[in-house]
């Protein structure tokens, strides 16, 4: 084990382990509910990546910034949106933290410091990078974060955001979630260079590093350095993560044509979570005792957020127009 | 009271505001030490530098897409596109992000952000540099959509802009640019959705946008040395538009003619002509007419870019079919 990870206290690293497991039971819950037909619209789980928005969230304050992907569960959840409102969001219901209006594509909560998961992939990228430029401009310590996947990189989107944000030095973090695949189509396939933080240390000028994005305490480690310098004032990174989507593209879409089930396994054995568990035993950070506990509190948790969901009410039909503007017409 | 040019009394409001405000920033390409390629931002980059006028690489879709995220974090970002048919190229960033944001986060984000840009045709600019744009910007609901035609509803209309939490799109006629006009010292607003009956009359109402009004004008006033009086209304934004007032003056004139330098298909006109059989039709005395550019794009040689526009004699001459109905 390296040295790093022993600067984390026992609380800290079962913090780490009770966001990853609060994302991987609610989703479990969510695939369910979606297969029972109460999610009434789609639901891309981050199976098998929770590590990644655990170990960047982590290192955020609450008044610092995310903006998310189509599969945005984790990132919500990491960053404090409580289960509760996750649940009820993609049930469709009026209790949502999009009050019904975004489903799980479209996850708000301001509050908190989540200014949206998106059905379109890039906009994170940019958005991220206008709101490190409000920080900057307004003289804030705050930090925005981007997260987006590897089919992101192509995409001009990223391109145009990376640049801007070195150019200008705003307190920005850019994470890339590389999970192989952009929906079905192989980021080998998509890329002549799939070395992500490369390309962006070569072309744009901008500190970038490359971790195991299934190693949860790599990931924080790469996240406090990247946090650390963009609330100090010094400028943008990106923090490339290898990981790998466990589940299907989307709950209820056929997985098979495009990845082999020996590749799914492979990567099953390299669980983010049950790895972590056992460091966390054979290092003697945590015992059963302490990780049962936290298990049981997170399965309270969830049930008693999907039991919220059920049961609150739809939103008002006579609301479907509201809050197109700032004032109403 | 003293006049000013409509690029001078736009940057006043600007001005008057970004001394207000330090929330306000400008993007744009040449909006910086250069003051704008139409002199926008002229000496403002020398009170407030580089972080409030941010010369731009050209990349229109980062710079709005980055301009979306810095409008949601408490700043409020002027986007100068210089020429607006630029905007296209950032297009996913205004019809799915921008105009959905407020919706989507049921109104806990704002979007205040303003997209403004020179266009209309004229000056062999063709196709490139003479695009309209601003009737698909009134089909996406969450925009604003202001056309100010003179140097005082461009003060007045951009101030209201600046202290709004919506995102306006705010354009620019180039040849209304140096066009001079009566402009107060002092800063006002004028509210969104509210037109200007700017002639009086009661033989037949013409709704003029921005570039036609001038040429209504003056053909009304050749009009009423022949005894036919019309009335004569500027929306000034089209997002809000003010149906009403153009109904009550139908309601006077039993006659309506829309004249728009843009395309008619599901254009202004349109949507004015369609509002006012719905809401007005027994008030009609005759067909609606709509008079607007060829639907084409823009030509360069003079001579065929001469015969896209309404000119004199067609505007002149829809108004007196008009009458004549």
């Amino acid at each position: 084990m390296d040295s790093h990870e022993l600067a984390l206290s026992s609380e800290q690293l079962l913090a780490l382990y009770r966001t990853m497991v609060l994302i991987r039971r609610t989703e479990e819950q969510l695939a369910r509910a979606h297969q029972m037909g109460l999610v009434p619209g789609p639901c891309h789980t981050y199976v098998g990546e929770e590590a990644i928005a655990a170990g960047v969230c982590a290192n955020l304050r609450q008044d610092d910034v995310v903006f998310s992907t189509h599969r945005g569960h984790g990132h919500a959840l990491a960053k404090g949106v409580s289960a509760r409102e996750v649940a009820a969001e993609l049930l469709g219901k009026a209790t949502g933290c999009s009050q019904g209006r975004g489903g799980s594509m479209h996850l708000f909560a301001p509050e908190v410091g989540l200014m949206g998961t998106s059905g379109i992939v890039g906009p994170s990228i940019l958005q991220g990078a206008g709101a490190g430029y409000s920080f900057k401009l307004l003289g804030s310590d705050r930090v925005s974060v981007a997260f987006f996947g590897d089919g992101a990189v192509s995409n001009g989107a990223f391109h145009e955001g990376i640049n801007l944000a070195a150019i200008w030095d705003l307190p920005v973090v850019f994470v890339c979630e590389d999970n192989m695949y952009a929906t079905e189509v192989p980021f080998r396939e998509a890329t002549r260079n799939q070395n992500v933080a490369e390309r962006v240390r070569v072309s744009y000028g901008m500190n970038a590093v490359c971790v195991d994005g299934n190693d949860v305490l790599a990931v924080h480690e790469a996240a406090k350095v990247a946090v650390t310098q963009a609330r100090a004032g010094n400028g943008p990174s990106l923090i490339e993560c290898k990981t790998y989507r466990l589940r299907p593209h989307a709950e209820g879409m056929r997985d098979g044509g495009y990845r082999t089930v020996d590749e799914v396994e492979s990567w099953r054995k390299r669980d983010p979570i049950a790895t972590f568990r056992s460091e966390l035993l054979v290092n003697k950070q945590a015992d059963e005792a302490a990780i049962d506990a936290v298990e049981e509190e997170v399965t309270i948790i969830v049930a008693d957020a999907m039991d919220f969901g059920r049961s609150s009410p739809f939103p008002d039909p006579a609301t479907a127009a509201d809050f197109i503007f700032s004032a109403q017409d | 009271m003293r006049e000013i040019t409509y690029t001078e009394a736009a940057r006043e409001a600007l001005a008057e505001q970004m001394a207000i405000d330090p929330s306000i920033f400008v993007v744009g390409e040449g909006i910086g030490e250069r003051g704008g390629n139409f002199n926008t931002t002229l000496g403002l980059y020398e009170k407030y530098g580089p972080m409030r006028l941010r010369d731009t690489p050209i990349v229109e879709r980062g710079f709005v897409g980055m301009c979306t995220g810095a409008a949601m974090t408490g700043t409020r970002p002027v986007v100068d596109f210089m020429i607006v048919d630029f905007i296209l190229d950032s297009i996913g960033e205004l019809f799915n992000q921008i105009s959905k944001i407020q919706y989507m986060s049921s109104g806990r984000i704002k979007m205040p952000l303003i997209l403004r840009g020179c266009f209309g045709i004229g000056g062999a600019a063709a196709t490139h540099h003479s695009g309209s744009y601003y009737p698909l910007f009134v089909h996406i609901p969450g925009f604003r959509v202001a056309l100010p035609s003179t140097p005082y509803d461009a003060k007045g209309l951009m101030r209201t802009a600046l202290t709004g939490d919506d995102p306006v799109l705010f354009l620019e006629h180039k040849l209304l640019l140096n066009k001079r006009g009566h402009v107060p010292e002092e800063a006002y607003s004028i509210p969104f959705g509210q037109a200007a009956v700017v002639r009086s009359g009661g033989d037949a109402t013409v709704v003029a946008l921005t570039v036609m009004l001038q040429k209504v004008l003056a053909i009304s006033e050749e009009l009423a040395r022949e005894g036919a009086e019309i009335e004569v209304i500027d929306p000034r934004t089209v997002a809000p538009l003010d149906i009403d007032t153009i109904l009550e003056s139908v309601h006077k004139t039993g006659r309506l003619l829309i004249v728009d330098e843009t395309f008619g298909p599901c254009g202004i006109g349109a949507e004015i002509s369609a509002l006012v059989m719905e809401n007005g039709f027994d008030d009609l005395d005759a067909p609606i007419a709509r008079l607007n550019g060829m639907h084409t794009p823009t030509p360069y040689s003079p001579t065929l870019e001469g015969v896209i526009t309404p000119d004199h004699a067609a505007i002149a001459g829809a108004i007196r079919n008009l009458l004549a109905e």
